[in-house]
C-alpha cells in the first residue's frame, strides 16, 4: 500500500486532501489555526460546494487546494500530483476583485496566455470567446474601473475559463451581487461548468446557492475550521428550488450552520471579554 | 413624446428645450474649463499682487526692500541683463554683449529647468531599479538596503562639497545634487510601494504560472508606477531647492547664480524677479508632470473630481 506522503497519489481524482491543516504565521505569537483535519476527495467534473461561518478557514483551503499557500499539516494532491506551487490547471477566482486596473477587459481575459507568449491575434480570439461566454463581448475594450461589480466579477469568471483549468475555485464570486443577477449567473456557471467538464469548488454563505448548484455540500465547523458533515444533493438539473426536496436541505443546512455560527459567535464573545 | 408636446402644448415643449439648452451650453463650457482655470490663476495672482502694491502705496513696504511687482517687473530689460552671467567668466566680455536680455532670461531658465529634468530623470530610473532589485534578490536586500536607509536622512545640502570634489564646476554637480536629493528617498518608496501592491493581483499571476520575473515586470511594476509618479511629484520641489543651492556655489550659470548675484549686489528687484521666473518655472514643470501622469496612468480616475461633489 502506497503511502499518504508520497508525492504521487494512486488516486486521479481532481483534488485529494489527506489531514490537510493550516496555521497562520506558525511559530509567533500571532499563530492561528485556521484548518484542521481536513479530508476530502472531488471527483473530476464534481461540483463541490462550502459552507461554513464566516473566518472558519473556507477561503484558506481554497488558497491551499491553489498551491498558493502551503499547508502545514497533511498534503494536497491533484490528478495524482502533490499540489506544491500553483498551477493553471487550477485557477482561484478571489473573493474581491482582482482585475488589473491597468489592462483592458480583454487583455485582463488573456493575461494568462501573454505570460506564455501566445500572439496578439490569438490572445483577442480566446478573451473574445471567453468573455461571449459571460456575455461582456461588448465591453472587451473597456478598462475595469468601468465596469459594475458584478461586470468585473463576471471577468474574472471569463479570465479563469480562458486558462481552461481542470478545477476551478470560486471564493464567493456571486456574494455582491442582487439576487436576479446571481441567479443568471448560476444558470450561466452551471453551463460552464458542464461544457467544461472542469470540477468546481465553490465558496458560499447563501444557503440557496449552494442548494442550487453542489453535487455535495461540505459544511464546516468554526475555528479551526474541520468538515462537519458532507451533504450529497442528488436532484437532478435543472432544478427546481421550490420543490419539497429543496425546502427540506434548506431545513437541514440551516440547521447544521445555525449551531457553527452560534459556537463562532459565543467564541468570539468570549475572546472579546478581558480574562 | 416631444413631437407631441410640441403640437399640443407650446408651454411644455418650451419647458423641456430649456434644460436641454442648458445642458448643451454646460457642454460647450466643459470645452473652455481650462480657461476658466487660467482665470482663477490670474485672478489669485493678481490678489496676490494687489496686496503687494496696496502695502506699497500704503508705505508699509519698503520698495528699496520689497519692490512690488509693478517696479520689479517694470526693467525687465535691465534685469534680464544679469541673466547674461552664461559667459561672463570669459576675459574681454562685457556685460552688453551676448546674447538679448529676454534670450538671457529663456537660455537661464531652461539651463536650469534641463538639471532639474535630467536629475529627475536619473534618479527614477536608478531608484525603481535599485528598489525592485532590493525586492527581487534577497541578498541584494541585505548588502545594500542598510546603507540606503542610513544615508537617506542626510539633508541633500551636505552633498554639496561631495558634488564640488568630484564634480568640480558645470551641469554634472547640479544634476548629482538633484539625484541625490530623491534617489534614497525614491528608493525606500518604491519598496513601500511594491510591499503594499494588493496580493490578489500577484496571486493571479501566480496562478496562471507567471515566473517571478514575470510577475514583477508585468504586476509589480504597473502596479507601483501610480504611487512612484506621485512621490516624484512630491519630491520635485526638493529637487528644484537643491538645484539653486548648487548653482548657487559656481556651477557657472542657472537660476542660482543670478540669486547669488542679486544678493551680493544688494538688488532686491532682479531678487524678486527670479522669484517670479521660478514660480512660474516651477509651476510649468509640475504642470507637464500632471500631465505626463494623465497619459501614463490612463486608468486611474481624477480624484480630485471625487472630492468635488461634497
Ligand atoms: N494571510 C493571513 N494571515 C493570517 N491569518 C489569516 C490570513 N488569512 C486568513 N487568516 C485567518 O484565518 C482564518 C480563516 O480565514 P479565511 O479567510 O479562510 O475564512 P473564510 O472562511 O474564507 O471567511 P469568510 O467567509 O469571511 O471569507 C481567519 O480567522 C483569518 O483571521
Ligand atoms: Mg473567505
Amino acid at each position: 500500500m502506497s503511502s499518504d506522503n508520497a508525492p504521487h497519489f494512486s488516486s486521479r481524482d481532481a483534488v485529494v486532501c489527506r489531514g490537510v491543516g493550516k496555521t497562520w504565521a506558525a511559530g509567533t505569537k500571532r499563530a492561528h489555526h485556521a484548518l484542521a483535519d481536513i479530508n476530502l476527495d472531488v471527483a473530476p467534473g464534481e461540483f463541490v460546494v462550502f459552507l461554513g461561518p464566516s473566518g472558519c478557514g473556507k477561503s484558506t483551503l481554497l488558497y491551499l487546494i491553489a498551491g498558493l499557500e502551503d499547508a502545514t499539516e497533511g498534503r494536497l494532491w491533484s490528478f495524482g500530483d502533490l499540489v506544491e506551487t500553483p498551477s493553471p490547471q487550477r485557477s482561484l477566482i478571489f473573493q474581491e476583485t482582482s482585475l488589473f486596473p491597468w489592462l483592458t477587459v480583454w487583455e485582463n481575459v488573456s493575461f494568462g496566455l501573454s505570460i506564455r507568449g501566445a500572439s496578439k491575434e490569438e490572445r483577442r480570439t480566446v478573451a473574445a470567446e471567453a468573455l461571449q461566454r459571460v456575455g461582456l463581448k461588448a465591453a472587451m475594450d473597456k478598462r475595469p474601473d468601468e465596469l459594475s461589480g458584478g461586470m468585473r466579477q463576471r471577468v474574472a469568471v471569463a479570465r479563469a475559463l480562458a486558462m481552461r483549468p481542470k478545477v476551478l475555485l470560486m471564493d464567493e464570486p456571486f456574494a455582491a451581487l442582487d439576487v436576479q443577477t446571481r441567479a443568471r449567473m448560476q444558470e450561466f456557471l452551471l453551463d460552464v461548468w458542464r461544457d467544461s467538464g472542469a470540477s468546481v469548488l465553490f465558496v458560499t454563505h447563501h444557503i440557496d446557492e449552494a442548494v442550487a448548484l453542489a453535487d455535495r455540500v461540505v459544511v464546516f465547523t468554526s475555528r479551526p475550521g474541520r468538515i462537519k458533515t458532507i451533504v450529497p444533493i442528488d436532484m437532478p438539473r435543472p432544478r427546481n428550488l421550490f420543490s419539497r426536496e429543496a425546502e427540506s436541505l434548506r431545513i437541514q443546512l440551516t440547521d447544521l450552520l445555525r449551531d457553527e455560527v452560534d459556537r463562532a459567535f459565543a467564541e468570539q464573545e468570549a475572546f472579546a471579554v478581558p480574562a | 413624446m416631444a413631437v407631441v408636446a410640441r403640437d399640443g402644448e407650446p408651454g411644455v415643449a418650451a419647458a423641456a428645450s430649456r434644460p436641454a439648452a442648458a445642458s448643451r451650453l454646460m457642454a460647450s463650457m466643459a470645452g473652455l474649463d481650462w480657461l476658466a482655470r487660467i482665470w482663477w490663476a490670474l485672478l489669485s495672482i493678481s490678489l496676490f499682487a494687489g496686496l503687494w502694491e496696496l502695502c506699497w502705496a500704503l508705505g508699509w513696504a519698503d520698495e528699496k526692500l520689497l519692490p512690488p511687482p509693478h517696479i520689479f517687473l517694470d526693467n525687465i530689460a535691465e534685469q534680464g541683463r544679469y541673466f547674461n552671467t552664461a559667459t561672463r567668466w570669459q576675459v574681454g566680455q562685457s556685460m552688453t554683449e551676448g546674447p538679448s536680455a529676454f534670450e538671457s532670461v529663456l537660455i537661464t531658465g531652461a539651463a536650469t529647468t534641463a538639471r532639474v529634468f535630467v536629475g529627475l530623470i536619473i534618479a527614477s530610473v536608478l531608484a525603481i531599479g535599485v528598489g525592485v532589485l532590493i525586492r527581487y534578490y534577497r541578498f541584494f536586500d541585505r548588502l545594500v538596503l542598510p546603507t540606503i536607509t542610513l544615508l537617506s536622512p542626510v539633508s541633500p545640502i551636505a552633498w554639496l562639497p561631495v558634488a564640488i570634489f568630484l564634480f568640480g564646476i558645470g551641469n554634472a554637480p547640479a544634476i548629482f545634487m538633484v539625484v541625490v536629493a530623491l534617489f534614497f528617498h525614491m528608493v525606500l518608496a518604491t519598496i513601500n510601494q511594491i510591499d503594499t501592491v494588493n496580493t490578489n493581483l500577484i496571486n493571479v499571476a501566480r496562478t496562471m504560472g507567471a515566473s517571478k520575473a514575470q510577475i514583477y515586470s508585468r504586476v509589480i511594476v504597473p502596479a507601483i508606477l501610480p504611487g512612484m509618479l506621485q512621490v516624484l511629484r512630491m519630491n520635485l520641489f526638493g529637487a528644484w531647492m537643491v538645484v539653486l543651492v548648487a548653482e548657487s556655489t559656481g556651477v557657472g550659470y542657472g537660476m542660482g547664480q543670478v540669486i547669488m548675484l542679486a544678493r551680493n549686489t544688494f538688488n532686491p528687484s532682479l531678487v524678486f524677479f527670479t522669484i517670479a521666473v521660478i514660480g512660474v518655472l516651477g509651476f510649468t514643470f509640475d504642470w507637464l508632470l500632471r500631465l505626463a501622469q494623465r497619459r501614463i496612468l490612463y486608468w486611474l480616475p481624477d480624484t480630485a473630481e471625487r472630492l468635488r461633489v461634497l
